[in-house]
């Protein structure tokens, strides 16, 4: 990783250095209350991540279908199969697209504005709790609810339609092949802005006041304090954004299915979690369901480790 | 929002942002609630989110107080495994989720099934974990000298002293169940019990279109929905940024 000069340590300011005294001699260590107390977490995530995950796995590479509980019937090891039948099918191509369009237009929208944002609201005396408030609002309501308005203001002859008159797309805005999925993107941006905007308020507290005060000595504007000091000491929080706007696409489920009525003109809103929802469990093949899971989960962490490189940035 | 869903005709005029007297009437929170049952929807939600909270805070606490302050063989290795557990997207894991608990263990359609894979939340460990590191560790040696036990520590001064962070815990928390489509959406075909966000979702997607007004109905439900969240986020807004994890009371 590129080591980064970043002035204040964003995580984690209270991290001990690591003791290994006492652990000798002690099977457990020197409070083995401390296992018992995380016990019920750690066997959590083992039956709740790391099995189901495995699963996943195994049933890729398997026969797999439903049948009634208990009922022993043969699964038969099929190899790349379904990695096969699902690399095949260009409807499965057509939903990576689609989450590939979903990412160009959020990620770097995602960063930009609420980078802005958070420290105009930073700056800001007046107004800040309106302001915050305004942002958030959008964040803690349902996709569920919100889709029902963005329905309203997005239809053939919603609000925004109206507005725009004649300009209006023609196929409108979620039944256009080509503008479907890029308003998703848009609705999912505003939407989760605000937790965004959040983390870099938080960042912004952990970036010295002293390096503002020196740049300006230096005759460092307002622009390019910004780009010099305010950039670089967040770029943490930037990687986690980046990252955590990557793994909201890769999972967008809600928006295509009640936006666009299941995945939009011709699955041009298809996203890869709909087509296992769709696979899985209304077409009963959760094995080919299982396989695009699989090819999801290298595509994401290949994505992540891409951006780790691009964005650089210390361990968060 | 609310406006929209007090209007008899959907006016999607600029002028219809605004009330318009003539054009309003509560007919569409009855219509809505004659499709779905919007009482039984917010008490499915409500005991969905009750229960994830419940988990999350009392073992989220244990885990926590385990992770930040005693030393254990494992410790490090746990702590890891929460970092790491929060990149691994739930979705990827909802269709062996969907054949262990719906198909295995015959949970579907039941509350259970609903909160167990969200009994635990990893954020919520590591939050805890952060505002226990930040008890300055002075406290818990003078208590342990006095004869106090683990579990008398944490209850009667380690407790007290991260309240803030558990109200953190239980607002954020209280966004994702309440809020959550996918999952109780994956299991629960039966109606009466259903959360509102899918009861809410199923309108759209099937009824809506054969509805005299779907848009007024929908944006009903919408409010309903939208407004337990939206309060207590207004309510305690304050404590939104006490998830600043690099901040708080210094040791």
């Amino acid at each position: 990783m590129t080591a980064v000069a970043t002035p204040g340590p964003v995580t984690d300011p209270g991290s001990r250095p690591r003791r290994s005294r006492g652990a000798r001699g002690r099977p457990f260590g020197r409070n083995p209350l401390g296992l018992l107390f995380s016990a019920p977490y750690i066997v959590f995530v083992l039956a709740v991540f790391a099995y189901p995950l495995i699963f996943s796995v195994w049933m890729s590479f398997q026969d797999y279908f439903f049948s009634a509980p208990g009922a022993q019937v043969d699964r038969p090891f099929v190899g790349l199969a379904n990695y096969e039948q699902v690399l095949s099918d260009p409807a499965v191509w057509r939903s990576f697209g689609n989450v590939g369009i979903f990412l160009i237009i959020n990620v770097p929208l995602t960063v930009v504005l609420s980078l802005v944002l958070a420290s105009a609201l930073d700056k800001a005396v007046r107004g800040r709790t309106f302001l915050r408030v305004s942002y958030y609002v959008p964040y803690v309501t349902a996709s569920v609810a919100v889709v029902g308005v963005w329905l309203f203001l997005f239809n053939g002859n919603g609000l925004v339609n109206q507005i725009l008159g004649p300009l209006a797309p023609d196929p409108s805005w979620l039944v256009n092949s080509s503008l479907a999925m890029p308003t998703i993107a848009l609705f999912v941006t505003w939407k989760q802005l605000g937790f965004y905007i959040l983390l870099y308020l938080a960042a912004l507290q952990n970036v010295p006041k002293e390096l503002y005060e020196s740049a300006s000595t230096d005759g460092a504007g307002r622009i390019r304090s910004f780009f010099s000091v305010t950039v670089p000491g967040v770029r943490p929080a930037t990687l986690l954004v980046v990252l955590l706007s990557t793994i909201t696409g890769a999972n967008l489920f809600t928006e295509p299915y009640l936006l666009t009525g299941g995945g939009g003109p011709n699955g041009a809103s298809t996203s890869p979690v709909l087509l296992m929802y769709q696979k899985g469990l209304e077409q009963g093949t959760p094995d080919t369901a299982a396989a695009i899971g699989v090819i999801l989960v290298i595509l994401v962490l290949g994505i992540a480790l891409l951006q780790r490189r691009l964005v650089g940035g210390d361990e968060s | 929002m609310f406006i929209g869903s007090l209007q008899t005709e959907p006016d999607p005029t600029v002028a219809g942002a605004f009330p318009n007297p003539g054009n309003l009437t509560t007919q569409n929170y009855a219509d809505i609630n004659e499709r779905i049952n919007l009482f039984q929807g917010l008490l499915n939600s409500g005991i969905f989110t009750g229960g994830v909270i419940l988990c999350t805070v009392v073992f989220g606490v244990l885990a926590g107080y385990s992770l930040a302050v005693l030393q254990w063989r494992g410790r490090e290795a746990t702590f890891a495994l929460a970092l790491l557990v929060q990149v691994v997207p739930f979705q990827l894991l909802m269709i062996p989720l969907y054949v262990m608990i719906a198909r295995d263990y015959g949970l579907a359609d039941t509350h259970l099934g609903m909160i167990l894979p969200f009994a635990i939340n990893s954020s919520a460990v590591i939050i805890f974990r952060q505002y226990f590191i930040q008890v300055p560790k002075e406290l818990f040696e003078a208590a342990r000298i006095d004869g106090a036990g683990e579990l008398a520590l944490l209850w009667r001064i380690a407790l007290p002293l991260v309240r803030p962070a558990m109200l953190t815990v239980i607002l954020l928390t209280f966004i994702g169940p309440w809020n959550e489509f996918l999952w109780p959406f994956l299991i629960t075909k039966e109606a009466s019990m259903q959360p509102l966000a899918v009861s809410l979702a199923n309108y759209i997607s099937n009824v809506a279109a054969t509805a005299s007004n779907p848009f007024g109905a929908t944006l009903a439900g919408a409010f309903v929905l939208a407004v337990p969240a939206v309060t207590l986020f207004i309510v305690f807004q304050r404590y939104f940024t006490s998830t600043n994890l690099g901040s708080g009371v210094k040791g």
